[in-house]
């Protein structure tokens, strides 16, 4: 499997969090991110997942267990993106996206060409100049995301991205977003609670369930990428998602 | 080619859309009228008024013939405007200097603490009820004491002015600072930023259109708490604002002047409200939505 080429990038040892109410919002959670990996978690409101990307994002402490980093990390070598676009109103588009940099105290001037190529990427090159405000919400979402790779970090967090979009959108960014990974390569962690959006992006889904939150099964879609209109239409797809609502079915009856 | 059928319908369909643009239904014509109205009526109207009060009050003043020591009529007060614009302005100078200053006294001193108690919530807690307490005492209570313990003048007024105004700037800028995004308060952390990042990048940017409300109400504040302390403070001479101006004639039955030294001030306070109304829209037209709804 492509599990065994692809090096160990940071594993998830029974991480367990207990909020201060006792509410237990994950449990014995173990998961392995190989770097180009991109796996989904997916699973019913409640299970964890978000709370599980906020402790990977550093945004937590897990109350047992530990997150294992198999490389260095530091600022920029996480990309997160939100449900909300969550830009900066006040700012232009490229001076969102120097946002990171800014952050490492580099200016505007020295990171130039890696904002303009990050929104390149995205296909923005033309709003930079744009407040966030003159922009869709699917356009707003693309400058998310540009910020997310700017710094070319080893793992970009994605927590329900295009969940609040309308569906012509949110195909689209689908698809841009597999086009994306073609290009630079990265490795992605992304929560959905959407069957169909976790097969037709992901090599690897990890189906959560609530109360306590875990991980139930493993499900890895052997589909080659480039992914595109044709998988979205095929018996193949159908199938895997058939098999992945099962698991999330049951997940639910637990 | 039922395929091609749909299409060529919604081609149509597209094409009589086209052509109707120049045609524009009952609905939004009336819609359109009333758009223009209310744009034209927005300046007419309060000019209307205006001219209706003034003529109203000239015409009471003159077929009563009340005498100009109880009431002076439109034309007297304009003259005597012009004719004593002198000692007017100079006393207009004065309250303009203390309320300026006691502005600025209190968007340092608000900014200031309001950064304070994001910093530390100790601090917050610890001292925002006397900064209440500051605010609900009516100035003109507090003003004798002032003046009893503070000998230089001036330093009395702006003392009294700062207290009226700083409050709304410390309050509004506090609860900006507060009113983060809270997932981009998340963002700043996972890049590690710190607490002096987090201030200028994030907090201070937020708070702007807090601030600029409270800033706008602070102004009219700062020339009330001026020309409350100047009525307190009572002296006269040389260096006295328009407050005392205004006591002075009432003694001397110079209502007119009272009058004129009234209009002045009111002028004053229409001119900070404005001038603060145009700061904010300069610094928030090209983001902010309270500018974005002002324009449309």
């Amino acid at each position: 499997m492509s599990e065994n080429k692809r090096p160990l990038l940071l594993e998830l040892k029974k991480v367990g969090k207990t909020f201060a109410e006792d509410i237990v919002a994950l449990k014995d959670m173990d998961l392995r991110i190989h770097s180009g990996d991109f796996i989904s978690l997916l699973g019913p409101s409640g299970c964890g997942k978000s709370t599980a990307l906020r402790i990977i994002a550093g945004l937590t402490t897990p109350t047992l267990g530990q997150v294992d980093w198999k490389v260095n990390h530091g600022s920029g070598s996480i990309g997160v993106v939100f449900q909300e676009a969550t830009l900066m109103p006040w700012a232009t588009v490229e001076k969102n996206v120097w946002l990171p940099f800014r952050l490492q105290n580099k200016s505007f001037q020295e990171t130039k060409d890696e904002i303009e190529h990050s929104l390149e990427l995205v296909g923005l090159k033309e709003f930079i100049k744009s407040y966030p405000r003159e922009l869709s919400g699917g356009m707003k979402m693309r400058v998310s995301i540009a910020r997310a790779l700017v710094t070319d970090p080893k793992v970009i967090l994605m927590d329900e991205p295009f969940a609040a979009l309308d569906e012509i959108t949110r195909f689209k960014l689908n698809n841009d977003l597999l086009a994306l990974r073609e290009t630079i390569g990265c490795t992605i962690i992304f929560v959905t609670h959407s069957v169909f959006e976790s097969v037709f992006l992901s090599d690897r889904i990890a189906v959560m369930a609530a109360r306590p939150g875990r991980v139930i099964q493993e499900l890895i879609v052997d589909e080659p990428y480039p992914r595109g209109e044709t998988f979205r239409t095929s018996a193949s797809y159908g199938i895997i998602c058939r098999k992945t609502s099962d698991a999330l079915k049951l997940s639910m009856e637990n | 080619m039922v395929h091609t059928d749909i299409q060529l319908d919604s081609s149509n369909h597209e094409t009589s859309m086209g052509s109707t643009t120049g045609v524009v239904d009952r609905n939004e014509l009336q819609k359109k009228r009333k758009e223009r109205a209310e744009k034209i009526g927005k300046w007419v109207m309060p000019f209307i008024v205006f001219v209706i009060t003034i003529w109203l009050w000239d015409y009471i003043v003159s077929s009563n013939e009340i005498p100009h020591y109880i009431l002076p009529g439109p034309g007297l007060v304009v003259d005597t405007l012009i004719q004593d614009l002198g000692i007017l302005f100079s006393a207009l100078k004065v309250t303009l200097q203390i309320t300026l200053l006691a502005l600025a006294v209190a968007v340092i001193g608000g900014v200031g603490l309001a950064i304070l108690f994001t910093q530390s919530k100790f601090v917050e807690i610890s001292f925002f009820p006397y900064a209440v307490i500051l605010q609900v005492t009516p100035i003109i209570s507090i003003a004798p004491l002032i003046f009893i313990y503070v000998d230089n003048r001036m330093v009395g007024l702006l003392l009294c002015a700062w207290i009226v105004a700083f409050f709304p700037v410390l309050s509004n800028t506090t609860l900006g600072l507060n009113s983060v995004d809270h997932n981009l308060k998340d963002l700043f952390k996972i890049y590690e930023a710190n607490r002096w990042q987090k201030l200028l990048h994030l907090q201070l940017p937020s708070a702007l259109p807090y601030f600029l409300g409270g800033l706008r109400i602070a102004g009219g504040l700062a020339l009330i708490g001026a020309v409350v302390a100047e009525y307190v403070a009572g002296t006269g001479g040389i260096g006295s604002g328009l407050a005392y101006t205004i006591l002075e004639a009432g003694y001397r039955l110079n209502i007119p002047r009272m009058f004129a030294a009234l209009l002045l001030i009111a002028g004053t306070g229409v001119l900070i409200f404005v001038l603060l109304s145009f700061l904010s829209h300069l610094l928030l037209h090209k983001w902010h939505e309270s500018a974005l709804e002002k324009e449309t």
